[in-house]
């Protein structure tokens, strides 16, 4: 095959991905992607993860290592089966927060510190430089075995020169189409959908080769499994640590890839494709290494020793004279190694454009800032830096003299870019993960990597020295570069898997341990960890095109309905329109949005507004607002709590109030009841009889004895308004008191001969203690002999005993004196001791005199307002009442 | 005393629950004048059995009584079938109870004071003369 043949071959197939990017491009801008936006495209853009490593290198692989090539296809197999853990969540969060890049994920969740997005972008552009340069040698080998195999008279290409315009081509390619303009979600459907074509480009031409193999050369399925079996591949056996490792490994990097993360997260237009893909992209990579092994042992078996086992994807269609088959093959490699560096070259662009162009830029002209130019400036950075990134894989190509085998070049990037593991996992599911934190382990790991995998990857003498390798960093043997700690009999990449991330996810743990999450850290820390927790679904939104229903539907949900449908009839009117929904134009959504604002706040109304729209992004500075917003309402819905508690308690005194009021209201009914009754018992007696007397017509005798009663009754009348009329006095506290001093033993003379009109006809013996009450009481006279005369009347009337006796005693304490009265009657039951002084507590009918039962309440007011009490004293035999007065009552304060 | 003035051939008896000695005097005076046989009780807890002994034709219950409430002691009475229709009159001297009373099972209900023609006047009409 000649080989300006191959070169038009790869010219024309690049004009054609050209022509697709393109007419995709024009389409996306056109809003009609329909199909291009399926799960299938964005399953076969995933197929970026195989390179032209995996689709020349793994045979290599398989040939010098056996199975274990299999493990770099396990890893993503196990990350996209188990994609309901941690892809969703990413996808989520990179949609919901137009993350642009895994370093604007780490730098968002991380309180937007671009420190850390730096330090993610130096990281990925390290690690990516020799993945990039590993193509390029790709590309330079595939050209180099056509050039050796078609001795046409055409020099071979200089391998040096071949590299230079391989890698200026796709720097161009990639800077048309990945710069041509600046989308806010970073998406690239062109780009996109020219990955999708060379996927099915690679998967075909590996299947080809394959099925050449096992039924062109081989004859079948059975010839080629015995053909296997007979193989002698060095490593047949699996070695458990290593294996393990590397599925990790490879499992890790297809998260933090950083073209995997564009493609993955940034491209992703449905969160709903990744279900499909979670079971499609695990069998693609199923299908592309179903025919590495056999490959690996025709290959080891056909061609000469010495041939480069990661080119006979090449090398056994040209042996077997397939030319076409050959150029199939080679399109297939072109194309895996062009996919991989223009995503990987546009994703590095925009970290390196967005974390440390920008940046700077702004930090030298503040005013550009509010400029337009920022675009241009945006562009023509990200142009720079892809062409940056080219350089420096070739630069790295040119300086490693493309010596190293490929699987061995990808495993070192792999590990370089899986230092942004700790700090990715820790950041979406663990709240207290801080910024430092993740500094921490990204240095340390980043620095580890080199230390044991980067720079020995070089050889010994060319970045470390033989001395290092041979006695460790300035002669410490625990720091030799690939036995760290003394650990020597580890495999080397094993060995700088498990130092590189260990240490950096202990420096991780301890960083964030130790420090405290600032206020937009906790704020996006709290947002990406709990991104399914009350977030609104994908939104279906096309751009620019908002359904005024909706906005109607939210608005109502705000505003009420009434409000909402005036709102939007009037701007309907003012549109011109006959129906009650305006148009969204931008004059309207204003103006929604300024009456949003004043329920939600204004903050919250631009992102309600911006999420239906679907245009504007939602920023961290949205977010804060919202925050703030949140914070103020918190505060104010704190006042109202407050508030509120005082309301309760308010509202419990007027209930306490309101009870005794009530309580008060019952009493005074009760007391109105009674009164009526006292009242009325006399009158009914009084009526009756006199009606009687007045018919006349009666014996002289009856006439006397009727108006006895009358009269009684009368009398008992008055007693009882008398009482009233005091007791009402005696608890307003309006009393005049008539202070002076009086002999006790001059109160009580009067008061038992008073007391002698009660029941008359009783005899009481009265025993007193003359001496003891010769007491001058300062108090007044008369209303303390009115207690007596109470106390000793109601003996007189209730005391039952046979021969009643009264005993009065006198005593002095402490400026009081107390007076007790002790009959040797049967006393007041237990039970009734505490109502006797409440008003109308007349115990029992039996033995009455025409008391309405106020006595013993008079007798407490009494002695409240003369500053002592009166009490009943049980056990005593008899009824016992005591009366306590201070000996010397000074006028209170009026 | 009695006098059968309208012939009939023997007097009624009307039993008297009232624990105000002047008021029953009263009460039992001007029914008695009427040719009603009257007896009298003062004590509310002995009623009860009073009114099994005695068989009155009418109980007229005083509401506020010592040991057991006119209430108590009529709703005692509806209990009974053998006094369930026997005509009850209460007296009360607070205003509030006619309902009460009526609910209980009182056929009158009088308020005190009452005039003497007005208790007669009910007495006779309970009684259907």
């Amino acid at each position: 095959m000649p080989f300006n043949l191959l070169v038009v071959a790869c010219l024309l197939y690049v004009v054609f991905l050209f022509a697709v990017a393109f007419i995709v491009e024009r389409r996306a801008q056109a809003g009609r992607l329909g199909w291009l936006r399926s799960p299938l495209v964005y399953t076969l853009s995933l197929s970026i993860y195989c390179t032209a490593w995996t689709f020349y290198g793994a045979v290599g692989y398989a040939a010098r290592s056996g199975l274990e090539f299999l493990t770099i296809y396990f890893g993503p197999t196990l990350v996209f089966v188990g994609w309901w853990w941690l892809l969703r969540k990413l996808v989520r969060i990179g949609r919901q927060y137009r993350v642009t890049s895994i370093a604007d994920l780490i730098s968002s969740r991380f309180g937007k510190s671009n420190t850390l997005g730096v330090i993610v972008t130096i990281i990925a552009v390290v690690a990516a430089t020799p993945y990039i340069a590993l193509q390029l040698q790709s590309v330079v080998l595939s050209f180099g075995v056509f050039a050796s195999a078609t001795p046409d008279g055409v020099a071979p290409p200089d391998p040096g020169s071949t590299a230079i315009w391989v890698a200026v081509g796709l720097a161009l390619f990639t800077i048309l189409f990945g710069t041509r303009n600046l989308d806010a979600k970073e998406q690239h459907h062109g780009i996109v959908t020219a990955i999708a074509v060379e996927a099915v480009v690679k998967l075909v031409a590996l299947l080809a080769v394959g099925a050449f193999v096992v039924w062109g050369i081989a004859d079948g399925v059975g010839d080629i499994i015995a053909r296997i079996d007979a193989a002698d591949l060095s490593a047949w056996q699996v070695q458990p640590g290593r294996w393990a490792g590397l599925i990790f490994l490879s499992a890790v990097a297809v998260i933090t890839l950083p073209r995997m993360f564009q493609v993955m997260v940034v491209e992703n237009d449905d969160e709903g494709h990744l279900a499909r893909a979670s079971w499609a992209f695990p069998l693609y990579l199923m299908l592309m290494s179903l025919f590495i092994v056999p490959i690996a042992v025709v290959g080891l078996d056909r061609l000469p020793a010495g041939s480069n086992p990661d080119m006979f994807v090449l090398t056994l269609p040209l042996a077997e004279g397939q030319g076409g088959l050959a150029m199939l093959a080679f399109l297939g490699g072109f194309s895996s190694a062009t996919s991989m560096v223009i995503v990987e070259s546009i994703a590095l662009a925009t970290m390196i454009s967005n974390h440390v162009v920008i940046p700077l830029w702004l930090r030298m002209r503040p005013a550009a800032a509010a400029g337009d130019d920022l675009r241009s400036v945006v562009l023509n950075a990200r142009r720079v830096a892809i062409a940056a990134v080219l350089a420096l894989g070739y630069g790295y190509y040119h300086v490693s003299g493309g010596s190293a085998a490929l699987a061995a070049i990808g495993l070192i990037a792999f590990l370089g870019v899986a230092q942004v593991l700790p700090a990715l996992i820790g950041g979406l599911f663990w709240r207290g993960a801080t910024r430092v934190g993740a500094i921490m382990g990204l240095v340390t790991g980043f620095v580890v990597w080199a230390y044991t995998s980067f720079l020995p990857s070089f050889g010994p003498g060319a970045v470390l020295s033989d001395a290092v390798f041979a006695q460790g960093l300035l002669g410490l043997s625990w720091l030799r570069p690939q036995a760290l700690f003394g650990t020597e009999a580890m495999d080397p990449l094993i060995h700088a898997l498990f130092w590189s991330l260990t240490l950096n996810a202990i420096a991780f743990c301890i960083g964030s341990l130790l420090t405290f999450p600032g206020p937009v850290e906790r704020l996006q820390g709290a947002a990406f960890v709990n991104v399914f927790e009350g977030s609104v679904g994908p939104q279906r939104w096309s751009k620019g095109q908002v359904e005024p229903e909706a906005l109607l539907t939210m608005a109502q949900r705000i505003l009420g309905e009434e409000e909402a449908l005036s709102l939007f009839q009037s701007s309907a009117r003012e549109q011109g329109k006959d129906s009650f929904l305006p148009d969204p134009t931008p004059g309207f959504l204003n103006r929604l949005e300024a009456q949003l604002s004043g329920t939600v706040g204004a903050a919250t109304a631009h992102a309600m507004i911006s999420q239906l729209v679907g245009r504007a992004t939602v920023t961290v500075e949205d977010l804060m607002a919202v925050a703030s917003e949140s914070a103020q309402i918190m505060e104010y819905s704190a006042q109202l709590e407050a508030r509120e508690a005082e309301l309760t308690r308010t509202a419990g005194a007027l209930r306490e109030a309101n009870e005794k009021l009530t309580q008060l209201s019952i009493q005074k009914d009760a007391f109105l009841s009674q009164i009526s009754h006292e009242l009325r018992t006399p009158m009914t007696s009084i009526r009756a009889f006199s009606e009687i007397l007045t018919e006349g017509d009666l014996p002289p005798e009856m006439v006397t004895k009727y108006g006895r009663i009358i009269h009684d009754e009368a009398k008992r009348l008055t007693r009882l308004l008398d009482d009233l009329l005091d007791l009402s006095v005696l608890e307003n506290g309006t009393v005049q008191l008539n202070l002076g001093l009086a002999s006790l033993q001059q109160m009580l003379d009067t008061a038992l001969t008073a007391a002698r009109q009660t029941r008359p006809e009783r005899s009481f013996v009265i025993h007193r203690d003359l001496p003891s009450e010769a007491i001058y009481i300062k108090t007044d006279a008369d209303r303390l002999t009115q207690v007596f005369i109470n106390l000793i009347s109601n003996a007189r009337k209730y005391c039952d005993a046979a021969k009643p006796e009264l005993r009065i005693s006198v005593r002095q304490r402490a400026g009081r004196v107390t007076i007790d009265f002790i009959d040797n009657g049967k006393g007041i039951p237990k039970e009734s001791q505490s109502l006797i002084f409440e008003k109308f507590a007349r115990l029992t009918d039996a033995n009455r005199a025409g008391g309405a039962g106020l006595g013993l309440a008079i007798c407490r007011e009494i002695m409240t307002n003369l500053g002592g009490s009166v009490a009943y004293l049980p056990g005593q035999g008899g009824a016992a009442f005591r009366i306590t007065v201070p000996l010397r009552l000074e006028k209170l304060a009026a | 005393m009695p006098e059968a003035r309208r012939g009939e051939p023997l007097s009624q008896h009307v039993l008297l629950i009232e624990d105000e000695p002047n008021i029953a005097e009263a009460i039992r005076f001007i029914l008695s004048r009427d040719g009603w046989r009257v007896s009298h009780e003062a004590d509310g807890s002995a009623a009860l059995e009073r009114v099994r002994k005695d068989r009155p034709d009418l109980v007229i219950l005083d509401h506020m009584l010592p040991g057991m409430s006119g209430l108590d002691i009529l709703s005692a009475l509806r209990a009974d079938p053998e006094t369930v229709a026997l005509p009850v009159m209460m007296l009360t001297a607070r205003g509030r109870d006619r309902e009460m009373a009526e609910q209980a099972g009182a056929n009158r209900f009088m308020s005190k004071p009452f005039s003497n023609a007005e208790i007669l006047a009910e007495v006779r009409s309970m009684m259907g003369r």
